[in-house]
């Protein structure tokens, strides 16, 4: 018994000491005084070079996008670093299951590549407050065996898109049938390309395949002769080998291009709280729009920032 | 360990005393027992419920599930959510995989029963065990990589063009349900007492007129079983399927195309849909659907098994 509760309070002690030492390694500022403070209070911290972080200890879960996730999961590493006392749990599972959860209350934070009003019913949609994080771009593909092809303009891409053409060279590229992959009809990524680049067209899609995901995408298009689809920005750059990507409108899909403005196939990236966000979630938003995820991370992963 | 008493070794027996029916184990197992018939009495509750959303809220008429046209975007027009393509696809894909599997599978529980040398069973079940464990997302990955490209590069002169297809997917399946059927239909031939065997051959039959005679119909009903259980599995399917099939939401005309089914339509749109919506109502209509589909498969095991008990 005796032997137990001495290991109990040994227990204790070593992490209050793993405690002190992050906060002073990572407070430059006022070591001796957060350290005594109790742990639920807010404390400065120190990221990279000079960026301050407001550390709030505590748990939250973020949940939807997948497209945005490779985003805000590094953001949310970057940010346990930095405040050892914070778990930031990431999750996947699409923009209408972040939407969902975040309106019923079953995650802090739901990440969705569309808006809120697009999805929900007005009287959930209008309890949710939208936190616009980064810019993400989408770009056309093909199989690189569809030589001679490197821009569609909009009306070619929306005719091979809903079916009107189904030959490479009509578009001048080789005398090869157009294998269409989409994806899901409720996808943000088919919905946004939907809405820019076919003005709200309906895709063939009894003509076409269908992949759920951009990894599934990129592997359908890499293997299929004359297979062309929408990719994101991040996964274009990690499979340039395979694919070739497509101007659109005469203009390359670069993060330059689309944080000016002149390349349209992109949309802003949402983090919605219901409600005013407070405690970890709000300090966590604001880290999101903090020049060390905006300025540093976001262009890394082939995102577009949303402040200067 | 603990001493034996009274009560931990007749814990099988109903308990007779006040005495045994407070004992721990016996409790143990009894609250065991009634929160699993709870588990499978609220889900099949909340499916049902769901599943019927889109009939009671959404106002979807009955009848237009029949519908070959699956448009369920609200905001791209007029909405219909015809399931015909996806019921279509499931069946087709599940009994094309069943007409493949079966008779390797029984061929081969038939091997094992009664031709294969000792050495040669004790390496042929340890080969069937590690079968079940493979994983569908590795089978898909097989199939993706493997034998859709095959497909497309041998069989494009027989309309394979994308490789992505109802033959693909039931191929990838044949290989999943075929440990399953055979594991099954090899117990149903063991079960065979050894006597008939002897008896038969001790009338002067050959070991193909013992299988052709005795064996088969002792074990029709085991095989049977054993076909259904594999159909159950291959209905169920989602991962491996989706990966190979091309999800083309139309109903499927030759093996060569692309089609789908109703667990790839629902991993496909359940992400991204939001709970309460006429399109995510309808997803869970198609997992009533299943539900259905897969509650008279275990009827029709349960048939077969009493049909065999009266044998």
């Amino acid at each position: 018994m005796l032997s137990q509760s001495r290991a109990r309070w040994g227990a204790v002690a070593v992490v209050a000491a793993l405690a002190f030492g992050a906060c002073s390694s990572s407070a430059t500022q006022a070591p001796a005084a957060s350290a005594a403070a109790p742990a639920a209070s807010v404390m400065p911290a120190a990221s990279g070079a000079a960026a301050a972080v407001q550390c709030v200890s505590g748990s939250i879960t973020t949940v939807g996008s997948t497209a945005l996730q490779p985003l805000i999961q590094a953001a949310a590493q970057q940010y346990e670093k930095s405040c050892t006392n914070s778990t930031i749990n990431v999750e996947g599972g699409g923009s209408g299951t972040g939407l969902t959860q975040v309106a019923g209350g079953g995650a802090d934070i739901g990440d969705s590549d569309v808006t809120a009003a697009s999805k929900l019913p007005a009287d959930q949609a209008s309890q949710l407050v939208d936190h616009i994080i980064a810019k993400q771009g989408w770009i056309m593909v093909d199989n690189p065996d569809v030589t001679g092809v490197s821009n569609l303009t909009t009306a070619q891409a929306t005719a091979i898109w809903t079916g009107k053409i189904t030959n490479w060279n009509a578009v001048g590229g080789p005398n090869l049938p157009i294998v269409l992959i989409l994806r899901p009809a409720s996808s943000g990524t088919r919905a946004t390309f939907k809405q820019i680049v076919l003005g709200g067209a309906a895709e063939a899609a009894g003509k076409a395949l269908t992949e759920d995901s951009n990894g599934a995408v990129t592997t359908a298009v890499e293997q299929t002769p004359g297979s062309t689809s929408v990719i994101g920005f991040a996964y274009y750059q990690q499979n340039k080998s395979g694919l070739t990507g497509l101007q659109l409108d005469g203009i390359d899909a670069t993060v330059a291009n689309m944080a000016s403005g002149i390349y349209k196939l992109s949309a802003q990236g949402h983090m919605y709280t219901k409600g005013q966000p407070s405690g970890l979630a709000a300090a966590f938003l604001a880290y999101m729009l903090s020049p060390a995820v905006q300025q540093q991370l976001i262009p890394s992963l082939f995102y577009a920032p949303v402040t200067q | 360990m603990a001493p034996l008493t009274t009560s931990s070794i007749t814990g099988l027996r109903p308990a007779t005393t006040f005495r045994e029916r407070l004992d721990v184990p016996r409790r143990v197992v009894f609250i065991a027992a009634l929160s699993m018939i709870a588990i499978v009495v609220v889900m099949l509750g909340f499916i049902t419920w769901q599943g019927v959303q889109l009939f009671v809220s959404a106002h979807v008429a009955p009848g237009s599930l029949l519908s070959a046209t699956w448009q369920p975007d609200s905001t791209a027009g007029a909405v219909t959510f015809g399931m015909l393509p996806f019921v279509a696809g499931t069946v087709g894909v599940t009994a094309l995989a069943v007409l493949i599997s079966a008779p390797l599978s029984v061929g081969l529980a038939l091997f094992l029963s009664e031709v294969a040398p000792a050495w040669a069973r004790n390496i042929v079940q340890p080969a069937l065990e590690i079968f079940v464990g493979i994983p569908s997302v590795v089978w898909g990955w097989l199939g993706l990589t493997v034998l859709v490209p095959w497909l497309r590069e041998n069989l494009s002169g027989a309309g394979f063009t994308v490789g992505f297809s109802w033959l693909a997917g039931s191929l990838v399946l044949s290989l999943m349900i075929l440990p399953t059927i055979t594991t099954v239909t090899f117990d149903a031939f063991r079960a065979v007492p050894q006597d008939q065997r002897t008896a038969s051959l001790a009338l002067g039959t050959t070991r193909w007129q013992t299988i052709r005679h005795i064996l088969i119909p002792a074990g029709l009903a085991g095989t049977l079983t054993a076909i259904v259980l594999g159909m159950t599995r291959a209905a169920g399917e989602a991962l491996a399927v989706q990966m190979v099939i091309g999800n083309r939401p139309v109903v499927p005309t030759s093996i060569a195309q692309p089609m789908t089914t109703l667990t790839s339509q629902i991993t496909l749109d359940m992400g991204n849909t939001v709970f309460g919506e006429p399109w995510n109502d309808a997803l869970w209509t198609m997992s009533l659907i299943l539900l259905v589909i897969s509650i008279t498969f275990v009827v029709l095991v349960r048939a077969l098994n009493g049909r065999r008990r009266f044998q």
